[in-house]
This record gives C-alpha cells, sequence and structure tokens, in this order.
C-alpha cells in the first residue's frame, strides 16, 4: 500500500516554514481553496493570500501564506510562499495595526494610486489574524 | 634610534588600531555565521522554484514569456553587487576588476548594487541605469524582490537585452570567487537527468502554464538576485574577517618588534646613564 501520508514542504526564500508529513493540508489556491489528501494527482497551482491548514493525527496547524506557488506530486506537497507564518509566529498586534491603516486608506480614498496595495495589505493582514485563531 | 618616547607612543597608537581591527574582525566573524545561516536557508526555496520552472518550461515547451525571448544583445547590462564598506580586503576590488572587464570586453549599462561599486563606475563616467546603496546587514527578501522587479522592467521595455549579474561566491572564509551569471533572458533550466528520469508527468495546472509562468519567472528572477545578494555578503564578511584577522596578526608583531627597541632603549639608556656616573665618580678620585 502506498504511504498514506503527504509531506508537506512550506518554503519561503528566507527559511523552511514547515516540513512534515501530514494527513491533509488544505491550501488557498488562485482558483479557491483546495483539499490535498494523500495520492493527489500531481497539480501546479499558483497561491492566494489566504490561511493555509494541515491536518496530522487530527491536530490542526495553521499557516498565513501571502502568494506564491505550490506543487503537489508524488505525495509531496511543496508550497513556495512569498511569506509564511505559523499561527503562533504571528505578530497579532502588528497584524491588527496593519488591518487598520489600511481600511483607513480604502475608506478615505485620498490614497487613490495605492489602492490595490492596500486591499492586498488589508487581505494579508486579515489572513494574518484569521490564521492566528485571535479574531 | 628613535627615542623611548617615540616609541611608547607608536605602541599605544598600534595598539588602539589593534583593538579596532580585532572588534571589527569579531563582528565580521559573527555576521559571518548569520549570513551563512541565510545562505542555507534560501537554498531549499531556490532549489524547489528551479525544480518547478524545469519541469513547467520541459512539460510545456510551447510556452512563452517575454522573460525567455531572446534577443539580439545590442544593450547588455551588468548587475554588480559590492559591499557598501571598505576594510574588507581584495573584496571589493576584486569583482570590480571583473565588472571592468566584462565592460571592456562587451560595453554596455550597468545596475549598481553596493556603494563602493557605484562610486567606482559613476566616477568613470559609466551609464548607471539604477542602484541599491546602503542595504544594511540583514537583506530581507523585499529588496531583493525590488531589485527583480526594476530588472524585469527594463528588460520587458527592452532597455535591457541581456542581463548578467556579477557578484562574489562564498566557498570558505578564506575563498570567495568573483562570478559572473546570465540572469536574462531566462534560459529554463533542464531537469536533472537520472532522477526524475524522462518521464514526464501529467500536471494539472491552474491557472494555466503561460500564466503560471508569467508569475513564476519574476520570481525565479528575483529568488536568484536574492541568492547573489546572500552570497555577496558572506563573502564580503568573510574577506572582511580575513583581513582583519591579518590585520591584527600583524599588529601584534609590530608591537613585539617595537617593544624590544624600546627595552633596548632603555637598556642603552642605563647603561649610558651608569657609565656617565662611573666616569663623574672616577674623576673625582
Amino acid at each position: 500500500m502506498a504511504d498514506r501520508n503527504v509531506v508537506v514542504d512550506i518554503v519561503t526564500p528566507e527559511r523552511i516554514v514547515y516540513s512534515e508529513p501530514a494527513d491533509f493540508v488544505v491550501i488557498p489556491g488562485i482558483e479557491g481553496y483546495l483539499g490535498i489528501l494523500p495520492m493527489h494527482a500531481p497539480i501546479v497551482s499558483g497561491l492566494n493570500i489566504g490561511v493555509l491548514k494541515v491536518i496530522k493525527e487530527g491536530k490542526e496547524t495553521k499557516v498565513a501564506i501571502s502568494g506564491g506557488f505550490m506543487e503537489v506530486n508524488d505525495n509531496r506537497a511543496v508550497i513556495l510562499a512569498d511569506t509564511a507564518e505559523r499561527a503562533d509566529e504571528i505578530d497579532i498586534h502588528r497584524a491588527k495595526e496593519a488591518r487598520e491603516r489600511a481600511e483607513q486608506r480604502l475608506a478615505n480614498k485620498s490614497y487613490d494610486i495605492d489602492i490595490a496595495r492596500a486591499e492586498m495589505a488589508l487581505r494579508r493582514a486579515v489572513a494574518r489574524l484569521k490564521a492566528s485563531g485571535k479574531e | 634610534m628613535a627615542s623611548a618616547r617615540d616609541l611608547r607612543r607608536r605602541i599605544k597608537s598600534i595598539k588602539s588600531t589593534q583593538q579596532i581591527t580585532k572588534a571589527m574582525k569579531m563582528v565580521a566573524a559573527a555576521n559571518l555565521r548569520k549570513s551563512q545561516e541565510r545562505v542555507l536557508a534560501a537554498r531549499p526555496f531556490a532549489g524547489k522554484i528551479k525544480e518547478v520552472l524545469a519541469r513547467l518550461t520541459s512539460a510545456n515547451s510551447g510556452v512563452s514569456h517575454p522573460l525567455l525571448d531572446v534577443r539580439e544583445p545590442n544593450n547588455v547590462c551588468y548587475v554588480l553587487i559590492t559591499g557598501d564598506r571598505g576594510l574588507c580586503g581584495g573584496y571589493n576590488a576584486n569583482i570590480i576588476r571583473r565588472n571592468a572587464m566584462l565592460l571592456y570586453d562587451k560595453p554596455g549599462s550597468m545596475v549598481a548594487i553596493g556603494r563602493k561599486g557605484r562610486d567606482f563606475f559613476r566616477r568613470r563616467g559609466y551609464d548607471i541605469k539604477s542602484e541599491f546603496v546602503g542595504l544594511g546587514d540583514e537583506m530581507p527578501f523585499g529588496i531583493a524582490k525590488e531589485i527583480g522587479q526594476t530588472l524585469v522592467n527594463y528588460y520587458v521595455k527592452g532597455v535591457f537585452d541581456e542581463v548578467y549579474l556579477v557578484y562574489t561566491e562564498f566557498k570558505s572564509a578564506m575563498t570567495q570567487i568573483p562570478t559572473t551569471m546570465k540572469l536574462l533572458p531566462v534560459e529554463p533550466p533542464t531537469q536533472n537527468e537520472g532522477e526524475k528520469g524522462t518521464r514526464t508527468i501529467d500536471y494539472i495546472y491552474e491557472p494555466d502554464p503561460e500564466e503560471l509562468l508569467a508569475e513564476l519567472l519574476p520570481k525565479y528572477i528575483e529568488t536568484t538576485v536574492y541568492r547573489a545578494l546572500l552570497e555577496s555578503k558572506a563573502s564580503e564578511y568573510g574577506a572582511r574577517m580575513t583581513a582583519m584577522s591579518s590585520a591584527t596578526e600583524n599588529a601584534s608583531e609590530m608591537i613585539d618588534k617595537l617593544t624590544l627597541s624600546l627595552n633596548r632603549a632603555r637598556q642603552a639608556a642605563i647603561t649610558k646613564e651608569i657609565s656617565e656616573i662611573v666616569g663623574g665618580a672616577n674623576a673625582l678620585d
């Protein structure tokens, strides 16, 4: 019988964030969330800003991700994220501040050039807060 | 012969220089260790992105992207990575010499990263399209991203037809090798033979391969720039550590020599005094 696990590697340009076998991963793909179980077909997908969940022996680990790529092949999910932080690494205070700042910018449209950027910042902050589970 | 006072003054001055070089050596050693760790930490990502890119391009040979376009190399650009500060042995000089040789062979414009290289080539009137200085010791990925985006923009606009990275590869604290690498147009890395074999895997692509490639290629450039930055930084610290370590040794040697002359001078003075006293006493008899 083939391996019943899928090895999850989450790497950013600066470090390896997570590398362990797991039972199930939920990935924020560019075209919606993807669930990856063992024996998944090979897939390459872009990543969205969002929360990635790794489920291992009933325990859930959440990782906030902001864009990147992922590749699944041969029971191995390689996640190449621009940034990735585990729930316990997230600076909640900073994320909250970032969210407020982004919301303010979006509310008063004086920064009209940076709307796209503010939106991205808002989504990143929201993803971080969601992953940290404090909000 | 120098007087004892002059010798003492010189010894004192060399000692304080030695203290500085010693401190710099220690700082460089600590930073070297940190940047070596960073080089190691960045390796998995760089390797993986290369793998994915290789698979994407080999499985979909039809895909095209502006960054893959090979053009007549009329405008060549050299991206030179140097340090911001001196006192690091031949580190800056070596890489600047390499860059000057490249410019001599095939003239072109430059993007300067690091103060030393920028100053050198600006003083000589070279065309520096863009510069990034004062990057500090941390080297966050954001900087590499900015540089990568600048280069990609220039390339897509046709300002450059070919881009080379000129940086220093870190081998060890003692050896650093000036390296030139072609960055653009991207030459798709070929899949490692034997490892995955000729078996091509039928991937599901989300979104389609073209769009994925459009995302992946700039990221590949950024990662490559990032790696070059980290390697250069580690090399700089390695070179500085070695240079400062030998400077400290030289200072010790000089202090030893001067102390010897100082003692000799003191001895001579004492001997002279004794003989004078003896001579004076004899004259009284």
